[in-house]
């Protein structure tokens, strides 16, 4: 199996063959179930008001992967949510633009057309999303396709299938190939844990997509329930912090579907704050994939400046 | 960089009042004794003035015990003590906020501690123990196991609520009256409890609480009419009750210190780990008796654990009290901070390693940033003495009967806490731990259900569930 990058010699190691992968994955800590849900709600009681509260606001709209991904999705709805993109409250020019809009394949170009020199990503969802089940030429295909389309940024799935039954070779020779058919552009590794159940896999996962070259790792594709959790992003955050410890390299993270409030939000930019470390608050390292919670996040930031609340009709819905 | 703005719970919420009195019979009443001065220790400030006993008012309220037992509460049908029991519980909650901002006050702990964990346990014990007020019949006692009539009851400064919950609840259901003593840095929240006691109607007499320094508890659990002794506090005073005691047919529980092995195994959960460490010893300021203060981490281990303990206790926010983001407090007592102070510097003349976290402390008040000592063996004070402040000990083993033997090398015996990921070593563990109370991939885990009592100079009697029952029943 081909390293993607130069790792230090422990971690060359542990890709070297797909036992060796294997035992690696396998020879990770734990991670408790109770002892994860309690440090996740415990921090989740941190009370962040007036000028730290209007800077997470801020940031946390610079976090947002702006998405749709529906059968529905229209060229008009992904050209509307692009002008969403770059001007989030067009009453307020001061509110930061977000971080990237993520479509399907097919819309890469409509949403690139009006988003260029803006500065905001396109990204895609590829590799046969959300079900990842297809054969590997046609999830190369689909790759190259988004990135030719306009993509920087390529959210894959992994085989869930093949990972839940320890074929780690193949998911990991799946991920080092999607990244090499993406050149130039992001690659974020879907995990979909709601799929991968316990912590354990979730931290093997997380683990697999970051040692096959995986910029950051992301939950959920937003299909299947539950999507993000707090407790699950905890695991990924823990496991961006301890490869750069091992590596020295930054790795991000993205919680994708349901989190839909201002008050979500901030809970898992204290977990950002607190568990990965100040750095990660970043959005080259940290991306919230949602569609609504921008709306709210805008609410609670005019709440914030005007002292007192507007309401939904205040802030435009696509 | 991203600064948490202050969030500050309102100080007014606690509904302090200049002078607080002793509550004897059923009525707030002056005490004969010189009055105290509370004061806050995050702040240094008086926060109240309070009335203390003399040993005459302990007389007193001794007698306003013993005629209600007598002619109601001994008499009364459980299921009708239940309903006084339930009452208090109910204040309890009602009144939780008050409690908990008034608890950070004069304890020093920080607000989400007292809002999260001390007020709500302590009514859950009220809630717990009602319901066995008429069941007692089936707690395994006999078919109508009777009270024992009159509690003294001596309580410490670290859960000053919680404790005289831990206390009252039992005597209550049971069937006992009650003389409770406060400590005297912290008796505001326990006169709080007077007051919603006497709300709730309890015959006047039942519950008395009486403020006051070592004397007072000397002259309650001396005095002939206390038919049973119940201590929570240091060994040294306990082991002065025990002596006071003796030949006498009063019945005693003791609850002291402790000097409790969080032991780590190399294939433990490390990052929950790490949280549990930091729970065992940080809680609280590291003022529990049943504390993590030595952590056993199996060699191969130690180093990554301990980089990744530093990096975690690092981001631990040491300030006001009051400020629903602190994580550790201010230190109860001047005195305290000095036995502190005193411990850790003979840590360092021993040849313990120190890291101190560099977090920022205020100008005022008594506290101490969270420490750890690396390198330390058996025979250092820090590894045998019960520190009571958030300062922890790391030693290291390589087999696990290396762990049980370092664990149980202690005079104490409180508590001790395992983390494997192995089932089958969790159990083998705990059968050899030679501590009441054994944690698995967990620490400082209350609940009422649960009994919770010592081995050795950590005391004898269990507290909670139905075996703490049984201090309160004439078995």
């Amino acid at each position: 199996m081909a390293a993607p990058t130069t790792l230090p010699s422990a971690l060359a190691d542990a890709v070297r063959d797909e036992s060796s992968l294997r035992r690696f994955l396998h020879g990770l800590p734990g991670v408790d179930q109770v002892g994860v849900e309690q440090r996740a709600a415990g921090l989740g009681t941190r009370s962040i008001k007036k000028a730290s509260k209007l800077h997470a606001i801020d940031l946390a709209i610079s976090m947002v992967d702006l998405t749709t991904l529906e059968g529905a999705d229209t060229h008009g709805k992904v050209r509307s949510l692009a002008a969403k993109a770059r001007r989030p409250d067009p009453d307020r020019p001061d509110v930061p633009k977000v971080a990237a809009v993520c479509v399907y394949p097919d819309m890469v170009k409509t949403a690139a057309d009006d988003l260029v020199g803006t500065g905001i990503n396109v990204a895609s969802v590829a590799t046969a999303f959300p079900s990842g089940r297809s054969t590997m030429d046609i999830k190369l295909a689909d790759t190259r396709f988004a990135v030719e389309q306009g993509a920087a940024e390529v959210d894959m799935v992994i085989d869930r299938g093949a990972f839940l039954s320890g074929r780690y070779g193949q998911v990991f020779e799946e991920i080092v190939k999607i990244k090499e058919a993406c050149g130039d552009a992001h690659l974020k590794v879907i995990l979909e844990t709601g799929e991968l159940v316990t912590y354990d896999n979730v931290r093997r996962a997380s683990w697999l997509a970051l040692l096959a070259g995986g910029d950051f790792i992301k939950t959920s594709t937003g299909k299947v329930q539950p999507a993000a959790t707090l407790p699950v992003t905890h695991v990924m955050l823990q496991a961006v912090r301890d490869w750069k410890e091992q590596t020295g390299e930054l790795r991000g993270v993205k919680p994708a579907g349901g989190i839909r409030t201002t008050k979500d939000a901030i809970k898992y930019l204290v977990a950002v704050h607190e568990v990965a470390g100040p750095e990660w608050l970043d959005p080259n390292l940290f991306r919230f994939g949602a569609s609504t919670l921008l709306n709210d996040l805008l609410m609670q930031r005019r709440t914030q400046l005007d002292g007192h609340y507007s309401g939904p009709d205040y802030v435009t819905v696509d | 960089m991203w600064e948490y703005a202050p969030a500050p719970e309102s100080r007014d919420i606690a509904n302090l009042k200049p002078n607080y009195r002793m509550f004897v019979d059923g009525k707030f009443v002056e005490g004969s004794g010189e009055p105290l001065k509370t004061i806050n220790p995050a702040t240094e400030e008086v926060l109240a003035e309070v009335s203390t006993a003399s040993e005459s008012d302990v007389d007193t309220a001794v007698k306003a015990a013993r005629r209600a037992y007598d002619r109601v509460w001994s008499k009364m049908p459980g299921s009708e003590r239940a309903k006084y029991i339930y009452r208090i519980a109910r204040q309890i909650q009602e009144r939780g906020r008050e409690l908990a901002v008034l608890e950070s006050l004069d304890n020093g702990k920080p607000i989400k501690e007292s809002r999260d964990v001390d007020i709500p346990t302590a009514a859950s014990h009220f809630f717990y123990h009602a319901g066995w007020a008429d069941k007692l019949g089936y707690a395994g006692y006999g078919p109508d196991p009777k009270p024992l009539g009159v509690a003294g009851q001596v309580i410490p400064w670290n859960f000053p609520l919680l404790m005289a919950a831990w206390k009252i609840a039992p005597a209550l259901a049971c069937g006992n009256t009650v003389v409770l003593k406060p400590a005297e840095t912290t008796p505001l929240t326990a006169l709080v409890l007077a007051d919603i006691i006497q709300q709730c109607d309890l015959p006047p007499g039942v519950v008395n609480i009486i403020p006051g320094a070592g004397d007072v508890g000397a002259a309650l659990v001396g005095h002939e009419d206390v038919d049973k002794v119940a201590f929570t506090g240091s060994t040294d005073v306990g082991k002065v009750i025990q002596g006071q005691l003796a030949g006498t047919s009063k019945k005693l529980t003791l609850e002291l210190g402790g000097k409790a092995a969080n032991i780590v195994f190399d294939d433990a959960p490390l990052d929950q780990a790490v949280e549990g460490i930091v729970n065992g010893i940080f809680f609280n300021q590291g003022h529990v008796c049943c504390a993590g203060s030595r952590l056993l981490v199996q060699e191969s281990i130690a180093d990554e654990l301990v980089e990744k303990l530093h990096a975690r206790v690092s981001t631990l926010r040491v300030g006001d009290p009051l400020d629903k983001n602190t994580d550790v407090g201010a230190i109860n007592s001047r005195e305290q901070l000095t036995k502190i102070k005193e411990l850790t510097e003979s840590g360092e003349a021993e040849g313990a390693t120190r890291w101190t976290s560099e977090c920022p402390l205020p100008d005022k008040g008594f506290f101490f940033a969270p420490t750890v000592f690396s390198g330390v063996s058996q025979a250092m004070r820090i590894a045998r003495e019960e520190i009571f402040g958030p300062v922890l000990s790391v030693l290291t083993f390589r087999t696990p009967e290396e762990a049980v033997a370092k664990a149980n090398n202690t005079p104490y015996g409180l508590s001790a806490g395992v983390w494997t990921e192995k089932g089958s070593r969790i159990l083998w563990m705990a059968q050899r731990m030679r501590a009441g109370v054994v944690w698995s991939n967990t620490f400082n885990r209350f609940d009422p259900t649960a009994p919770f009592g010592g081995y050795q100079e950590s005391g004898f009697g269990r507290e909670g569930g139905r075996t703490g029952l049984e201090a309160y029943l004439d078995v």
